[in-house]
């Protein structure tokens, strides 16, 4: 087992769909993208933003750009021109998902 | 036909770098300059100017960029294409030809889209079985119909190619997609025919990565940022465009940024749903086809891109009156300075509860710590933060709450935690908050209308 940093293997941006924020997740290279692809998990990702995400959390895969792309419904506190947030569009959350350590077996 | 055409981005949004159109029609050769002025709440602010002023409605920037980069796109043969036209496509118009005058320019055509402005229709359409459903939770529009502030449906990229077909050489639109701005060129030079939906895909690809300009080519780029050059004096984005569908993402060699696998990469992860579906007016373009080659001197091929037919609806975008919101900030410093801001938002939020104000919503974040990654936020050593800034905003249908809720911020500088700072600009006041309302109309019920005037 060790500790990766997914900073140090993606990169990503992230914006608003209406009250979801949608974070997309790019890998440096190929061996980063499987494990990307392999670690980031609906249900990891839900974990990694609760208290954030109040909605389901959907997942897509772009492999040709190695890249993955979340679906945070029910994020953004009532939607870009509503919300009381101060990032009302999600604008840091794909750092925010940055912040994740995975365990690689 | 030509063999390639260069279509450069200008414009990321309304409000964005004033100088960047005039350095893409200066800086190297292009042959097209489009612009992205709308956003959603963009439409209900330029309703409320039309509301005042008649004349008015458009992004105002485009008149006078225009007398700045009018004769040099005459002189080089530059087109323009733009949705800076707002709810009010032939005000825009009429500006720049006052322009065009000024400068005296002769044989301009300025073509104009309109028919996506359907504010005054809604009566209709809602009659004709339409109730422009919420596509996110499904409700009728009716019970906010009296609030609606404006109602525009997303035209894609066919109205602008009637308007290059007859001849213009400035296309001024209201709601247009942004990614209609770029693949109208490429169907017109190229003769891409509307069931050509790998091509119309891969034009709808490049406007997708030109539509927030600097953001493709170096700005706001969490790769190696750090590694971005100039990013003072940034190019913004060009797509050279190729019949086959093949497009290079570049920029102006002489201009700062950076045009690579990864700032492309971001962008076209922006603001994305289901990779599959894409959907536009003109196709529906499937992302995950999308093959990136960096080739290296700020050029990244894009290829290989698959779509597939257009569905039978328009987008469209309203927006309503939702009440009022207002934001406090106060700044507290060392010792204890988070602790310190919380207990001032215990104290202000007991005020705001014995005066029985009315509020949907009371948030605080403590910016310096939280506001942006909340529960994600690393822990800090509460005692011994500099400093940290209470951000507390609220939301309110009643006026009067929101209003009281800003005189009851400065107070807390004499009647609360010491040593607080950041007062500056006097009371917070109630801003009308515009909710935004996305859902679909069938394509049958509208219809754009190109005008082209001469000069």
């Amino acid at each position: 087992m060790k500790k990766i940093k997914l900073l140090d293997i993606a990169h990503g941006r992230s914006g608003d769909k209406g009250d979801a924020a949608n974070v997309g997740i790019i890998a440096y290279d190929d061996n980063g993208y499987e494990i990307i692809k392999k670690y980031l998990t609906v249900e990891n990702v839900s974990r990694h933003f609760e208290g954030i995400c109040f909605g389901k959390v959907e997942r897509f895969e772009l492999p040709n750009i190695r890249a993955l792309n979340f679906l945070l419904n029910n994020t953004l506190g009532g939607g870009g021109t509503v919300s009381l947030k101060h990032d009302a569009q999600g604008k840091t959350l794909a750092a925010a998902l940055l912040r994740m350590e995975i365990e690689v077996k | 036909m030509k063999d390639k055409i260069r279509i450069a981005s200008g414009q990321g949004f309304w409000g964005d770098l004033i100088d960047a159109p005039f350095k893409q029609v200066t800086s190297g050769d292009i042959d097209y300059l489009v612009m992205d002025y709308l956003a959603e709440v963009t439409m209900s602010i330029l309703q409320k100017q039309k509301n005042k002023n008649p004349e008015l409605g458009y992004a105002k920037d485009i008149p006078a960029l225009m007398k700045r980069i009018l004769p040099i796109c005459l002189e080089k043969n530059i087109k323009v294409i733009t949705n800076g036209g707002g709810v009010n496509p032939e005000g825009c118009a009429s500006a720049v030809i006052k322009v065009a005058k000024e400068l005296n320019i002769k044989n301009l055509k300025i073509a104009v889209v309109l028919g996506d402005n359907i504010k005054d229709e809604i009566d209709e359409i809602i009659s004709s079985g339409c109730e422009l459903n919420n596509m996110e939770s499904g409700e009728s529009i009716i019970p906010h119909k009296e609030k609606l502030l404006s109602a525009n449906v997303y035209f894609g990229a066919f109205p602008i190619v009637e308007a290059l077909q007859r001849g213009a050489d400035i296309i001024i639109t209201g709601r247009t997609t942004d990614t209609g701005l770029t693949l109208a060129p490429m169907i017109f030079e190229f003769g891409w025919k509307n069931n050509q939906y790998d091509l119309l895909s891969a034009g709808t690809v490049a406007g997708h990565i030109l539509e927030c300009g600097g953001q493709a080519s170096g700005g706001n780029f969490l790769g190696d940022w750090q590694s971005v050059e100039n990013l003072a004096n940034i190019g913004f984005p060009i797509a050279e465009a190729y019949p086959n569908g093949e497009v290079i993402i570049t920029k102006h060699e002489i201009l700062g940024g950076k045009v690579s696998f990864e700032t492309v990469a971001e962008q076209l992860v922006y603001e994305i749903g289901n990779p599959k579906e894409y959907i536009t007016p003109d196709c529906v373009a499937d992302f995950s086809s999308i093959k990136l080659e960096d080739l290296g001197k700020n050029k990244v091929k894009v290829f290989d891109v698959k779509g597939f037919p257009e569905t039978e609806f328009y987008k469209v975008s309203c927006s309503y009156e939702s009440g009022y919101s207002a934001v406090g900030n106060l700044t507290y410093s060392w010792p204890q300075a988070l602790t310190k801001a919380k207990a001032a938002d215990k104290i202000l939020r007991k005020r705001l509860e014995d005066l029985e104000l009315i509020f949907d919503e009371i948030r605080t974040e403590y910016v310096g710590y939280n506001s942006c990654h909340g529960p994600l936020a690393s822990k800090i050593d509460e005692e011994n933060i500099n400093e940290v800034v209470m951000r507390i905003a609220v939301r309110s249908n009643d006026f009067n709450s929101v209003e009281r809720f800003g005189k009851e911020i400065a107070p807390l500088i004499l009647t609360g935690p010491p040593s607080v700072t950041g007062f500056a600009g006097g009371r917070p006041r109630p801003s009308e908050v515009v909710a935004y309302w996305p859902a679909l109309i069938p394509k049958k019920l509208v219809k754009p209308v190109v005008k082209v005037l001469e000069l």
